[in-house]
């Protein structure tokens, strides 16, 4: 009943076409934004933007990148971090040798750089596909993590390769709060989330959606198979590099090519297994349980151990959230293989006869 | 009636209570501890942490505190990752806002991103041997310390030491600098270059890709350029590969200088035989032989209070150096409490004062019976260092035993480099350096 679209009556081709068709959707998404844009920054704390909302973001963007490579597109990457890395030094590259660079411009720079480097190793997508290619894209990391390594101009000669960012100006402002950093980096996801929500719908969306689930049908109805993965290793290269970008400027501050480990290209993997393949919203979902949930543990099972009087170093409590954490990977993936955003659509399907189920 | 309100008016009373004495109530000092204890490098945290909260205890339990000022910490688990850094910093430092220790990460990578935090929030930030070593100059960095020497000072003290053993001159010898090729092991790239340049010696140099547990073609190499020394800059795993291989090829260890996070026993042990004679930096000595980490066993571990489960751990070169890092934390509070009240806890920017103006005497060093953990130790604004001096310790097998006295590196040669490079982060950052002549 609450979810229910009927009498909403699509009498123009603009109006069936839009991005969200269904009213309650917009609704809810213009509610979403207007409390992450009106409502947090009034409520939150300086804990909550430097360590959980800021990385949330950032790293929702990252595992949306991978999204279309991976779930949209149908091509396995474990490079995600190693993009991430391409961004983030190519910013910092950018603001250092361009004087009077706008942060934007660079970070959209960034972008492309790491938009290129992605073409460069989609190449093998074409020849190679399923896990022999998440092997090729392997390299990747290494060769990156690798090449920031060994050329010091990357890193402006710096003795230990660490870059410190610039200060972030925006318009002759300098952001310099986590408040203004969080407006930033949630403008700059917000306008790229919808951007992907757009072009997943588009010829460009169905073209990486036909590769996908068969190529050789695809080529056969006239997809150009070499143009279509290539562009999508570009797009989700690009929404890597910005949040590589975001990751070192708006977040860490200073960054080592060694940071940018498999490690961190693994989490955002898992970021989009547990959120959902091959949905944005599951990107976001995603991030917030992998992100989340740890710190919540962190916090909780102290709080837990004085309760019922447990002698509890903070090494145990490590342990015990790895513990906790790898069984409820293991419990969605048998419960809900098809990811968080699977339940969601369960529960609109669920709200749309509530509450007179039939 | 009474009996029911009881507790309430307890409660009133000593809430009461508490109001009129004020101020007088007792004072604390808070020390966020943003360490590690599992991962890849948990055993390296657990002797550390363990060593530098087990002195906060004795602290507390031998004389009730600094000036009755209790010391109170809390720790967080990195894991040795920097985001997980970032995030337990910015949990800890509310809690940091009235009363602050300083804050040892023992990562650098987690000191660099914090390095700006911390100016901001003015909570100071001590790299005890790593971290960024140009914030040296502390009219660009306030509140950063790489306190006691960083790794250009120490490479060049090793060089210094190496030129002793081979007769005071450099000129025409060859020494290899066998490196881990990271952030770390690049770091004294710069002073090794410096010196090889103003000593005439030839310098060979040789990454180790990470993590180093296959170095047959360095040590193949290194065979070919027959070195009057090698100075070795491993990390983990690569300690013990590198001591192996050194004697599969026959080159004598007693020829081997290592930095000092290839010094400890964790890295010598494994390799057994083979590392009998190798030489390392550290500025603690190992041993329960300090009269400090004695006393400490006594007085903590026999009150029930010890913080390490291992007790093996104590006495370790790192475990040492935990407690060699708190000796130096809380001697900072007695100075800040000079100035800014005795019996009072002192906020971030107190703290960065008191850090700034140490002076750690030989004489105060045996006071406090820590003999032999820390050089002497004097800082002001141009200098966060403070030392810059180290001792070379040989393994003998069965323990570590200091071979020399305290060596310092080149102050002329290396600092001016840390000018150059803060300065170069004072533009990039736009950041007006203090003007150091006029702090007091």
């Amino acid at each position: 009943m609450l979810y229910r679209e009927a009498g909403q009556f699509k009498t123009t081709y603009a109006a069936d076409q839009q991005l969200f068709p269904i009213r309650q959707d917009r609704i809810g998404v213009l509610v979403l934004l207007a409390v992450a844009f009106l409502g947090v920054p009034l409520l939150a704390s300086e804990y909550w933007f430097s360590a959980i909302l800021i990385p949330f973001l950032i790293f929702a963007l990252a595992a949306l990148g991978l999204n279309i490579l991976t779930g949209y597109a149908g091509q396995l990457s474990l490079g995600s971090a190693a993009f991430m890395a391409v961004g983030a030094y190519a910013a910092y590259n950018f603001q250092l040798r361009i004087e009077g660079i706008p942060i934007l411009i660079s970070f959209i720079l960034a972008g492309l750089t790491a938009a290129g480097v992605g073409i460069l190793f989609g190449l093998p997508s074409l020849r190679i596909k399923g896990f022999y290619l998440a092997v090729a894209t392997l390299a990747a990391q290494f060769f990156i993590v690798w090449c920031l390594t060994k050329f010091p101009w990357l890193s402006n000669n710096s003795s230990s390769g660490v870059i410190s960012t610039q200060q972030l100006i925006f318009f002759g402002h300098e952001l310099k709060t986590p408040v203004e950093k969080y407006l930033l980096v949630l403008s700059i996801v917000v306008v790229l989330a919808l951007a992907a929500k757009n072009m997943v719908r588009s010829t460009t969306g169905r073209a990486w959606m036909a590769v996908r689930d068969m190529d050789v049908a695809a080529s056969v109805i006239g997809i150009r198979l070499m143009r279509t993965k290539l562009l999508a290793f570009a797009v989700s290269s690009f929404y890597c590099g910005v949040a590589g970008a975001l990751y070192a400027f708006c977040y860490l501050g200073s960054v080592e090519p060694d940071g940018f480990s498999l490690d961190m290209s693994f989490k955002i993997l898992f970021m989009i297994i547990i959120g959902g393949v091959g949905s944005i919203m599951g990107s976001f979902l995603g991030a917030a349980f992998i992100l989340l949930l740890p710190i919540f543990l962190d916090i909780a099972l102290p709080f837990f151990a004085e309760l019922f009087g447990l002698p509890f170093s903070s090494a145990t409590v490590s342990h015990i959230q790895i513990l906790v954490f790898g069984a409820l990977i293991m419990f969605f993936l048998i419960v809900e293989p098809h990811g968080l955003a699977r339940l969601w659509q369960i529960a609109k399907e669920k709200l749309r006869l509530w509450p007179f189920p039939h | 009636m009474i009996k029911r309100f009881k507790p309430v008016l307890s409660a009133v009373a000593l809430s009461l209570a508490l109001l009129s004495q004020g101020a007088a109530a007792a004072e604390e000092q808070f020390f966020p501890i943003p360490g590690y204890r599992v991962g890849p490098y948990g055993a390296n945290g657990q002797a550390f942490y363990g060593g530098f909260i087990d002195y906060l205890n004795y602290v507390n339990l031998k004389e009730k505190g600094v000036n009755g000022v209790q010391m109170t910490w809390e720790e967080c688990e990195t894991e040795y990752n920097n985001a997980k850094g970032v995030e337990c910093y910015e949990r800890l430092k509310g809690k940091a806002a009235k009363s602050a220790g300083p804050i040892h990460t023992m990562s650098t990578g987690i000191s660099y991103a914090l390095i700006d935090k911390t100016a901001q929030d003015h909570l100071p930030l001590a790299m005890m041997g790593y971290g960024r070593t140009d914030a040296v100059d502390g009219s660009v960095f306030p509140y950063a310390f790489p306190l006691v020497t960083t790794y250009q000072m120490q490479a060049s003290a090793i060089i210094k030491f190496v030129k002793e053993k081979l007769g005071g001159d450099l000129s025409g010898k060859k020494i290899v600098y066998l490196y881990h090729d990271s952030a770390y092991g690049k770091e004294a790239i710069i002073a090794m270059e410096a010196e090889s340049k103003l000593n005439k010696f030839d310098l060979v140099q040789i990454p180790v890709a990470h993590p180093g547990n296959e170095q047959g073609a360095q040590w193949l190499k290194i065979r070919q350029e027959k070195p009057d020394f090698v100075v070795f800059w491993g990390w983990g795993v690569m300690n013990q590969t590198a001591l192996k291989a050194a004697q599969k090829v026959a080159y004598p260890r007693d020829k081997m200088i290592g930095s000092w996070w290839t010094g400890s026993e964790e890295d010598v042990v494994p390799a057994g035989d083979a590392a009998k004679g190798y030489m390392a930096a550290t500025w603690n000595v190992a041993g329960k032989q300090v009269p400090v980490i004695a006393d400490i066993e006594k007085v903590v571990y026999g009150a029930g209070k010890g913080n390490l489960q291992d007790k093996a751990k104590i006495g370790t070169i790192l475990y040492n150096r935990g407690v060699s890092a708190a000796v130096l934390s809380v001697e900072a509070i007695r100075k800040g409490q000079e100035k800014y009240g005795k019996g009072k806890a002192l906020n971030g920017e107190q703290m960065r004062w008191a850090l700034e103006n140490l002076n750690i005497t030989e004489a105060r060093l045996k006071q406090v019976g820590a003999t032999d953990l820390l050089p002497e130790i004097k800082t002001s604004c141009d200098n966060h260092e403070g030392s810059g001096k180290v001792k070379i310790q040989q393994w003998d097998g069965a323990k570590w035993v200091p071979v020399s006295g305290w060596i310092e590196g080149n102050k002329a040669l290396i600092h001016p480099l840390f000018q150059a490079s803060a300065k170069q982060y004072a533009k990039e950052k736009g950041i007006t350096p203090r003007d150091c002549s006029k702090e007091k």
